[in-house]
């Protein structure tokens, strides 16, 4: 068991002017699922593989417990990188499939025996062992695969966007099953993936990356509640956040008729950069259906409805905003709001609902910078 | 609104059309299907009989499906040994409008043979050396040309004869990345991968009494990473000596060209006084037979193939006195009096035996048998007719590995 350190980890490719990975400072405690999540080119797999040694770190170090890696081949790390392998072996035993490995190493048999016979026990196997993994279903031999990297009792487990050639179902099934038996190990462990659905509900904390800098670090609840610039707050959450670029106008945030009342800590905040906008976000949820009266209430004229039974989601756009209405963006793309409204009351298409956003659940950021403005 | 089927494909076959996409791979009729023997894969493959041809499809992941075309095309740009994409089929439903997994498509590879074909019962040790050779050659160009696999193993490759020895190609590259150039560490990982899955599968034959026993699989594995670092270095690795050994730069090519491999580029540094040359071997293009062989005759075929029909061009030379000759020419008349000829000498129906150029190496060692066994020189036309009725008859038939439908009983193709 181990921590793992990046100290200002910079991983620049030959020919490049901007580092894949820009001075990483992340530290993961033992034990802890961190998950590194961000879009396509952040640097994700780049960290990863710089902590398993498949790449050079050019400035900065890498450490696994107190000892500096930076410089050590792979495969003295100790650490096991999951399901990049995970065919199985038909005339082998399940037992021989987990333990192969170990044998090559060395292992005496007796030893070998006792880790798999441990392994299968947390991995639900134990029945299965002399048997041939003809036998297994699907999900029995995805967990084959990972009693292969138990095993080998590893200081730290990685793992690359392991789900993404799994069928949409075997995923999510994958998904818990990884989450629940890496809290039974206890090992540290590094998860990559690109779906901000899976760093949410898989890791003890998540780091989002974008351009190769680290965005925000933090429990899946910190990331959502208060994300630590605009990036974050449009990148976590499902459905995505309404964001919009508002103008100050005296003590409110303006978009064509829609005016929200800013604290009087978030108006000081504003500096000339700024240029008398400030970026305002509220999450889909955080919108109450309520009257024309109520302060800070606008009207969003509904495109569609979307009912998923527990849910409904509005999508919209925002009345009498004029031009100023593609200022505001969404995860159903620009000039469009999404609303959570009461699946038994949907209002229909080409209806106007007026909205207002909940107390505490509205975020705000710097126009100029990205960055939260905290509501002291 | 239901998406419909989409095939992204270069040169797109209109009968790929005709097969049943919108039934699951693994219940495709066994009329499309080829009995060609599967490898250990964690999807669904199967191998499908398309205008004339055998093309194997593989339901995988959209995403995945489409990286891995595109990185196969990627390789035979870059004239690495691997199989040809096809395409990728995707936007697939059942008749009940259910969503079917991806395909990805590619060439069955002609003549070529999966380990568990090779690797079964009668083993001679030095076909395990071949089969690993072959694999750590291929390792080697893949690491020249930037190419880290991530999943080294027996089962992701296939083998071709190439004269005496075998010639490697990369057929699964889902794992795989391109990159400029590859660190030591992902070298290194890369090579650790592939001792592991090397001994891993040679263990599994074992389990399955498929392999003679007594065999060392754990010594195997080390054989790989040795053969693959000495190549490495061989290629890449910088010397040094005086400026009065200069003979040494035309040295180094030689023995590189002598491996099967041109120098693209080659660094040479001088220090301060002058006193040393250092070289460095920068590009190294694997080939050197095989290109030199296919500029004067226009044949295509392995390295070793290459070497032996250069070998023949040159005695061929020697015997007819035009060693001083324009070597074009002399190849030329070569390839219509000798190779041709002899080739076209095999009974049709034989000819799907094995590939021409494989054809024409046996027959020329099986020459040298019957010469040496009947004490004279056996002419050429007269070995033909005898390799045919006492070698080639008894043969499997290696242009496809036909009629097996599973691993486990595959049929024994003595080496």
């Amino acid at each position: 068991m181990a921590t793992v350190t990046y100290d200002h980890a910079t991983r620049l490719y030959p020919g490049t002017d901007r580092p894949a990975v820009d001075a990483l400072n992340l530290h993961i405690e033992d034990g802890e699922f961190l998950v590194l999540v961000g879009p396509s080119g952040c640097g994700k797999s780049t960290s990863l593989r710089m902590l398993a040694g498949l790449e050079d770190v050019n400035a900065g170090r890498i450490l696994i417990g107190d000892c500096d890696v930076t410089d050590v081949q792979p495969k003295d790390r100790d650490i096991a990188m999951v399901f990049q392998n995970y065919a199985l072996y038909p005339h082998m035993s399940v037992a021989d499939n987990m333990g192969f490995a170990l044998k090559i190493a060395g292992t005496p048999k007796a030893d070998i025996r006792k880790r798999v016979e441990e392994a299968a026990k947390i991995l639900d196997l134990t029945e299965y062992l002399d048997r041939k993994p003809k036998a297994l279903s699907g999900g029995q031999r995805q967990r084959v695969a990972m009693g292969r990297a138990i095993v080998r009792q590893p200081q730290v487990f990685l793992m690359d966007e392991p789900l993404s050639n799994l069928d949409a179902k075997l995923r999510v099934q994958t998904r818990t099953q990884i989450a629940s038996l890496q809290r039974r190990l206890g090992v540290t462990t590094v998860y990559v993936t690109h779906d901000q659905t899976e760093a949410l509900t898989m890791g003890d904390r998540i780091a989002v990356l974008k351009d190769g800098l680290l965005q925000q670090v933090g429990t899946p609840r910190e990331m959502y509640d208060t994300p630590s610039n605009v990036f974050v707050a449009g990148f976590i959450g499902s459905p995505a956040m309404n964001i919009g670029s508002f103008r100050v106008t005296d003590d409110a945030a303006q978009l064509g008729q829609t005016r929200i009342p800013l604290e009087r800590s978030v108006l000081s905040a504003i500096t000339p950069e700024d240029k008398g906008h400030i970026t305002i976000g509220f999450r889909p949820e955080s919108l109450d259906v309520v009257t024309q009266a109520q302060e800070g209430a606008f009207p969003v004229e509904v495109n569609l409805v979307e009912e998923l039974g527990s849910d409904a989601f509005v999508y919209g756009a925002i009345k009498n905003a004029g031009a100023e209405a593609r200022e505001m963006h969404s995860g159903a793309g620009d000039a469009q709001v999404i609303v959570r409204v009461d699946p038994r009351q949907v209002p229909m298409k080409g209806d106007t609902v007026w909205v207002a956003i909940r107390p505490g659940e509205r975020h705000a950021f710097s126009s100029s910078t990205g960055q939260r403005i905290a509501v002291v | 609104m239901p998406q419909s089927l989409q095939i992204t494909a270069a040169a797109p076959d209109p009968a790929l059309l005709d097969l049943p996409w919108d039934v699951p791979l693994d219940e495709w009729p066994d009329k499309v299907l080829a009995a060609l023997p599967r490898g250990i894969s964690r999807h669904v493959v199967r191998f499908v009989k398309m205008s004339g041809r055998v093309i194997a499809v593989k339901e995988i992941g959209e995403t995945v499906a489409f990286r891995e075309y595109e990185l196969l095309r990627a390789l035979q740009r870059l004239r690495v040994p691997s199989v040809v994409p096809v395409g990728v089929v995707n936007g697939r439903r059942d008749a009940d409008g259910e969503r079917l997994e991806t395909c990805l498509v590619t060439q069955h590879l002609q003549f070529s043979l999966p380990y568990r074909a090779l690797f079964s019962q009668q083993l001679q040790p030095e076909t395990i050396t071949r089969l690993v050779d072959a694999l750590a050659v291929l390792l080697v160009r893949l690491h020249l040309t930037g190419f880290y696999w991530g999943d080294v193993s027996l089962s992701n490759t296939l083998f071709r004869r190439d004269a005496e020895t075998f010639a490697a190609y990369l057929v699964d590259a889902e794992t795989g990345d391109l990159h400029d150039r590859l660190s030591d560490g992902q070298r290194a990982y890369d090579l650790e991968v592939a001792r592991v899955n090397i001994i891993g599968e040679l263990m599994d034959l074992e389990a399955g009494e498929l392999l003679e026993s007594g065999v060392d699989t754990i010594a195997i594995g080390a054989a790989l990473v040795e053969r693959y670092t000495d190549l490495w270095d061989t290629l890449t690795g910088a010397e040094s000596f005086s400026t009065g050994e200069r003979w040494r730069v035309a040295a180094r090519i030689e023995q590189l060209n002598r491996l099967g491999f041109d120098v693209g580029e080659l660094d040479i540094t001088t220090d301060v006084d002058g006193t040393t040359v250092h070289i460095q071997p920068k590009v190294v293009d694997a080939g050197h037979h095989s290109r030199r062989l296919m500029r004067l005759t226009g044949l295509d075929v392995q390295e070793n193939q290459a070497r032996r029909l250069l070998n023949d061009l040159d005695s061929y030379a020697a015997a007819t006195d035009r060693q001083g000759e324009e070597e074009e020419f002399v190849a030329h008349d070569w390839l219509t009096t000798v190779f041709e000829p002899t080739v076209r000498a095999v009974p049709r129906e034989l000819r799907g035996k094995l590939e021409p150029a494989q054809m024409f190496h046996e027959i020329l060692d099986h020459r040298w048998y019957i010469s040496s066994e009947q004490g004279r020189d056996v002419p050429l036309p007269e070995a033909v007719a005898s390799y045919v009725e006492q070698v080639l008859r008894q043969r499997p038939d290696e242009q496809s590995v036909l009629g097996v439908s599973d691993t486990a009983v595959l049929p024994v193709i003595k080496d």
